[in-house]
């Protein structure tokens, strides 16, 4: 095992030296500060907000903010579903694919416009090239930056000392992708087709095989969609089976930089914040207490897959590592990848709400697929997704400041903030809305006998798992999936003909989708226009600090036991419950 | 209501743009460059034999045959236009049933070849189907098992083989990324080759 930690430990080395200078960079984009790629992208930004008819220096208080947004996604809503019904007469279709049913588009719609990127669908027996570069990775861009946008007016509220303004939501989403998203994914594209992931507009190439058979190869623009679906924390593949699939993924260092694209930026936010709140002690916190949790799951994980599972060895399988051979539970992962590779990933997409995968979660062991559930029982905050994660969890930060206050008898302060009724208020709805959402989406669909047919491992914990992951999932926006789950029958893939959705399954992920991504944002816009223009006292001798190793504990102890409070029953009777018993269903 | 007309044509605007920008802009470009500065990689690494097209080295393919090195199993029959996970739960009777039957199977044809060959040697990815459904690889100790098999066949040397098998061999990433593993395809084609000499 030691060559999987010397993985594991480059890779959090690498994540942790590229936290400063991409929080710097950020910051300084963040606060129209001039950075190296000004002078190229100053114009087009200033061109940008001349066609987009906006006064960048006008500020919005939160209604004007969320008002902007809540319009913006609604309009890009209905503009998505309206490409991927009509995906028929599109250019950029060599396979000739019809739409994909009304119901299917509708969740894939949803999830796309959330940050999500759930998919019944799988992408290269399913979308044009159109409705992949036009419609899912334009959305793969636009959804990551109004997550950003959102915690960047979330830190302007808790910071700002007078007035109610919280920034203009157009210039931040301009400036986020222009600085931002676009270069790293045109660098990071470009990186990967360089490794052999594959950048074309061509036919399915039909071949001869060596032996004489025939192999279809799915060709299509990857790379460009490849690196946005990582970097912003999207996590839709082009191909049904993901970074999987070698035309996505194809070595093991397209592995590391896919890995990093997807954490440096909710890694690096962590800095961004402590410069924006003036104090990179703050910063630090946050992130120490991510960091924590995150390497938890990533050591289970791998701890648990090496073991193997008990089907293997039921079957006599050694799953013991030899020279030349991983061992492990290798069902469901790639030789490339391993056991080590494919438990980071596992970790790391599912703290992230990237939701991307490069192995079969279905398949990890009991232990081994308790993190996943784990991990988004945490609503994402352990790094979370682009902007989401920051922001559901400086809402725990503000509940672990009031709790602490509660404990020592002080009055809660956060940066020299008072938290009083209304934030508190606020704080607790937006904590507790996406577990709710989980909770009563996962029951109805575990109760309603129409969602039975979306099940495939049927009656037992695995398939109990499906159903509560399938919700656990579309509610935090994560997109990874027990993927026997679905709502969509394709009898005749590749193409859509003959293929129909199931409605009940489609509808109810959709609204899960949309609720849960957009209630949050609500709450957090309304948390930045309680705090902004507070007061701030000085901190005394009173003043419960939130920069130190007991704020830091105190923040863990809460996301764990609101996590686990709230889900632990639930996961006792999938994962856990395939895990302790070592049964065969 | 004036802010709501005025964010709904910004929104409409925005969008028009954004579609244009980074839905059709940026991956066309991508693509050019691609195709100009890497054609090779950008059009799937295809690797020929005899002049004809087999394949790409980085998709599996299935191989049937003595003669030949096999890949894993696949929940797939190794579709590249139509691929899915197969699912199989860590506790499921099914998938215990059916690595049972791969085990048998594997070391009904491979222990003829290889005498002192036992259960406990088997590696995992043997008798496991993969992820992608059109893994490329097979593990190292999985390509020198199937070599005694592959070499008595073709009546090539046994140290030939292994050093096809070295030749083939895909290390790390810069020495320490991700896992080494054999290329089925590229092994076969060069088996073919050295059969042709």
């Amino acid at each position: 095992m030691f060559e999987g930690w010397l993985q594991i430990g480059l890779f959090v080395a690498v994540l942790v030296a590229l936290v400063k200078p991409l929080g710097i960079y950020m910051a300084r984009v963040f606060a129209n500060q001039r950075v190296f790629l000004t002078p190229v992208v100053g114009p087009i930004e200033r061109l940008a907000y001349k066609a987009l008819r906006v006064r960048p220096e006008e500020g919005q208080d939160w209604k004007g903010y969320a008002r902007s947004l809540i319009v913006f996604s609604l309009v890009f809503w209905i503009a998505l579903y309206l490409i991927l019904r009509t995906q028929g007469i599109h250019p950029f279709n060599p396979q000739g694919f019809h739409s994909a049913p009304w119901d299917v588009n509708f969740n894939t719609t949803s999830s796309f416009v959330t940050n999500t990127n759930w998919q019944y669908y799988g992408g290269e027996a399913t979308m044009s090239y159109f409705s992949q570069m036009a419609g899912l990775a334009v959305q793969n861009f636009v959804s990551a930056a109004v997550g950003i946008a959102v915690v960047v007016a979330l830190i302007r509220g808790i910071v700002a000392r007078s007035g109610h303004e919280i920034g203009n939501f157009w210039q931040d989403l301009t400036r986020t992708l222009l600085y931002i998203l676009l270069p790293i994914s045109i660098i990071g594209a470009l990186f990967l087709v360089s490794q052999g992931v594959i950048q074309n507009l061509d036919h399915y190439q039909a071949v001869h095989t060596l032996t004489g058979g025939t192999q279809v190869l799915a060709q299509g623009p990857v790379a460009s969609q490849e690196a946005i679906k990582e970097l912003g924390t999207n996590g839709g593949g082009f191909f049904n089976v993901n970074s999987a699939y070698p035309f996505e993924n194809p070595n093991g260092l397209t592995n590391f930089v896919e890995l990093l694209l997807i954490l440096m930026i909710p890694a690096a936010l962590t800095y961004t914040y402590g410069r924006m709140v003036g104090s990179q002690r703050q910063g630090w916190a946050i992130f120490s207490a991510m960091f924590v949790l995150f390497i938890a799951g990533v050591a289970v994980v791998y701890l648990a897959e090496q073991h193997g599972s008990p089907a293997q060895h039921a079957a006599g399988l050694h799953t013991h590592a030899f020279s030349g051979s991983t061992g492990g539970n290798m069902v469901g992962k790639d030789q490339r990848f391993g056991i080590a590779d494919s438990s980071l990933w596992t970790a790391v997409t599912t703290v992230t709400s990237c939701g991307a995968v490069n192995a079969a979660f279905e398949s990890l062991t009991g232990i081994g697929g308790a993190v996943p559930f784990v991990n988004l029982g945490f609503s994402e905050v352990v790094f979370g997704g682009v902007g989401a994660g920051l922001y559901s969890m400086l809402l725990y930060v503000l509940l672990a400041v009031f709790i602490g206050g509660l404990m020592v008898g002080r009055t809660p302060e956060y940066l020299g903030k008072k938290i009083q009724a209304r934030e508190i208020k606020l704080v607790s709805l937006g904590v507790l809305f996406t577990p709710l959402t989980v909770l009563l989406s996962g029951g109805i669909a575990s109760a309603a006998p129409i969602a039975k047919q979306s099940i495939y491992a049927g009656t037992n914990p695995t398939g109990f798992s499906e159903t509560l992951y399938a919700y656990l999932s579309q509610a935090n926006n994560n997109g990874s999936a027990w993927a026997g789950y679905t709502g969509f029958v394709q009898p005749h893939a590749p193409g859509n003909v003959g293929a129909y959705g199931l409605s009940f399954t489609d509808l109810l992920g959709g609204i899960v989708l949309i609720g849960a991504r957009f209630a949050p944002i609500l709450f957090v816009l309304a948390v930045a226009g309680a705090l902004a223009g507070k007061k701030v006292s000085p901190p005394g001798l009173g003043t419960m600090r939130t920069d130190n190793p007991t704020f830091v504990f105190l923040l863990i102890g809460i996301v764990i036991l609101v996590g686990a409070l709230t889900f632990f029953p639930a996961i006792l009777l999938g994962p856990v419950a395939n895990g302790l018993s070592g049964r065969l269903f | 209501m004036v802010g709501l007309r005025r964010d709904l044509l910004t929104g409409v605007i925005a969008i028009a743009l954004m579609t244009l920008v980074l839905g059709l802009a940026y991956p066309l470009a991508i693509t050019g460059i691609a195709q100009v500065v890497f054609p090779g990689r950008a059009n799937g690494s295809k690797v020929s034999f005899e002049g004809r097209t087999v394949g790409s080295k980085l998709i599996g393919q299935e191989f049937d045959g003595r003669a030949y090195f096999h890949s894993r199993p696949s929940a797939t029959e190794y579709s590249a236009d139509a691929t899915f996970f197969g699912n199989a739960g860590p506790n499921g009777a099914e998938l215990r049933d059916a690595i049972r039957e791969d085990l048998a199977a594997y070391l009904k044809l491979e222990k003829p070849y290889d005498h002192s060959l036992t259960r406990e040697q088997v590696p995992v990815d043997a008798v496991t189907e993969s992820a992608s459904g059109v893994d490329p690889q097979i593990s190292e100790a999985n390509a020198r098992i199937q070599a005694h098999r592959v070499s008595a066949v073709r009546h090539l040397p046994l140290a030939e083989v292994e050093a096809l098998i070295s030749a083939h061999t895909d290390g790390r990433s810069l020495g320490v990324l991700g896992e080494p593993g054999v290329n089925v395809l590229q092994l076969n084609i060069a088996l073919e080759e050295a059969a042709g000499r």
